[in-house]
């Protein structure tokens, strides 16, 4: 059974004046799905997501959140989402508790359960022990906690955050994908990055985003090979010559990396590591170690955007 | 959700120290006019004595005091009023509000409530201060409430507008600053007709208050209050609506 749809947006356009910072836009999500927005600055990312949540009207097209359309009845389809723009918004002067309680209540969670919700989103953000500090005096990795916190305290099926790691230390990075990651098994999840370590870790697929134009979209471990010839780099204790690697069916070429390891390009359709390594068994080779040649998701991007006309 | 908004606005207003602090000044100064009224009265109050049908502590004290009340919160209000939605859009914390499931309606009502119920307060301060008056002599209650109307009156008018203003732009103190200048204008318009009957007059929101002051209240002075009120919140919900098409 495949998952339900929770977000459909079709033909989403969005100008300012005479210039089309977004164009035609169609998306799809799945519940338990984590989507990448990757693109330059100023591709139309963040306009895309604003038109998600209803903060920017869109020109033309539609969308659909949880089966409500957004635009006819915003309502009911802004309460199945939960939002952290770019730039977090926080009333600095008040507490964290009641912040967040504020958040709850302006996204119709009933009295009584607000306090488990409260207590659940703290805990989901490591955000326990700080609920009476005033938000103005944490930490930035923590105000960005406190933004996610925000968004998911009414529990939204569909998750929308813009950058949500832009300026958090390393170990605040961690946490807060492992956080996104876990949201994403229950929830749908959009993110917006152009971080692209990010999309290789959390997002199940990627959309690039170039003029305001999706031009790429598959899912991440697809993204990886793009472009790429597959191939693997195989290491054998005691190698066979050569020609009898070359004879494998499938394997397109052949190189010698040192004495014990080999680099097999071969063809697309063929699983022609498992057959290298069943012969490997019955002959003898020794095999050590195969590794998969994937491009870095860096090179895969360049390639990508620059392929695109301007 | 009106509500949860107006709420969670007047906590704002009061945690911050300068609104605790204004307030307390507010009431100094008022405590101030209303000693210097009174002493002023009691001097004369042996003359008004021989005067047959002689206006009584009420009218001579109660109503000039909300006269200069009305004066002194048409500077402050500005202030307060200053940060409703020029401080959201700085901070960008608007995005908070319009991605939530709430209306614009319900986004501007909620603020207009918050300083509304915070205009209460004081205007209730000053009241029960003047009504301590009653101890000593007979005061006239339907001229004090009738004043405390009007004054909430007009200073929904003065908020109504400060809350337009700073759905204008982005920074609190242009906010501040043009709702000053207006409601400042609008009091000149008032003060500086010499014909009470003119045009220009009625558009004056104080000149309408007039009549509450001397204790009358007119169907065409709520008519207008209840116009200018109306209007200026139409207005903001639209310039706050505007915030998703032209952002």
């Amino acid at each position: 059974m495949t998952a339900p749809i929770t977000l459909s947006v079709r033909n989403l356009s969005r100008r300012y004046g005479k210039r089309d910072i977004v164009k035609n836009v169609s998306l799809e999500l799945k519940r338990g799905e984590v989507l990448g927005l990757l693109g330059h600055n100023g591709a139309g990312k963040s306009t895309t997501l604003q038109m998600l949540t209803g903060v920017l009207t869109p020109h033309s097209g539609e969308i659909d959140i949880c089966g409500f359309n957004l635009l006819r009845q915003p309502d009911l389809a802004k309460a199945c989402i939960g939002y952290l723009p770019e730039t977090p918004p926080l009333y600095r002067e008040m507490r964290v508790d009641d912040f967040l309680v504020f958040a709850a209540k302006l996204h119709r969670v009933a009295k009584n359960s607000l306090h488990n919700a409260l207590a659940e989103a703290k805990q989901s953000c490591g955000l326990q022990d700080n609920g009476n500090k005033i938000i103005g005096t944490l930490s930035k990795g923590y105000q960005q906690r406190v933004g996610i916190a925000q968004a998911i305290i009414h529990q939204p099926s569909v998750i929308i955050l813009d950058e949500p790691t832009v300026g958090l230390d390393p170990a605040q990075i961690r946490d807060i994908r492992a956080l996104i990651r876990k949201l994403g098994d229950s929830q749908s999840v959009i993110l917006s990055t152009h971080r692209l370590s990010e999309v290789e870790n959390i997002c199940d697929r990627v959309e690039i985003m170039q003029k305001g134009h999706l031009i790429y979209g598959d899912s991440s471990a697809k993204m990886q090979v793009y472009g790429h010839q597959p191939g693997f780099v195989v290491t054998l204790l005691t190698p066979p010559p050569l020609n009898e690697l070359n004879d494998i069916i499938g394997v397109e070429h052949v190189e010698p990396l040192s004495e014990t390891r080999f680099r097999v390009m071969h063809t697309a359709d063929m699983n022609t590591g498992a057959v290298l390594l069943a012969l490997a068994a019955e002959r003898g080779w020794q095999p050590q170690q195969l590794t998969p040649i994937k491009g870095t998701i860096e090179d895969v991007y360049n390639r990508i955007t620059e392929n695109e006309p301007a | 959700m009106i509500f949860t908004i107006a709420h969670k606005e007047f906590r704002s207003l009061f945690s911050a120290p300068s609104t605790w602090l204004i307030l307390g000044v507010l009431q100094f100064i008022f405590a101030w006019f209303f000693l210097a009224r009174l002493d002023a009265y009691l001097q004369v109050q042996t003359q008004l004595a021989m005067v047959a049908n002689a206006p009584g502590a009420t009218v001579s004290v109660v109503a000039p005091l909300f006269g200069t009340l009305a004066l002194v919160m048409m500077m402050l209000i500005p202030l307060f009023t200053m940060r409703l939605l020029a401080e959201e859009r700085r901070n960008q914390t608007l995005a908070l509000l319009l991605a939530a499931p709430i209306s614009s309606g319900q986004i501007v009502l909620g603020k207009f409530l918050s300083m509304v119920i915070f205009n209460i307060c004081i205007i209730a301060c000053s009241t029960i201060m003047l009504s301590i008056l009653g101890l000593g002599t007979r005061l006239d209650f339907g001229l004090l409430l009738t004043n405390a109307l009007g004054l909430l009156l007009l200073t929904a008018c003065y908020t109504v507008l400060g809350l337009y203003l700073s759905a204008l732009t982005k920074q609190p103190i242009v906010a501040a600053m043009s709702a000053i200048a207006l409601s400042f204008g609008m009091w000149l318009i008032d003060v500086g007709s010499s014909d009470s009957g003119s045009a220009m007059r009625a558009l004056s929101p104080s000149a309408h208050a007039q009549s509450l002051n001397s204790g009358f209240i007119f169907s065409t002075d709520l008519l207008f209050f209840a116009l200018f009120i109306g209007a200026f919140l139409f207005l903001t919900i639209r310039r706050v609506n505007n915030n998703r098409l032209y952002a």
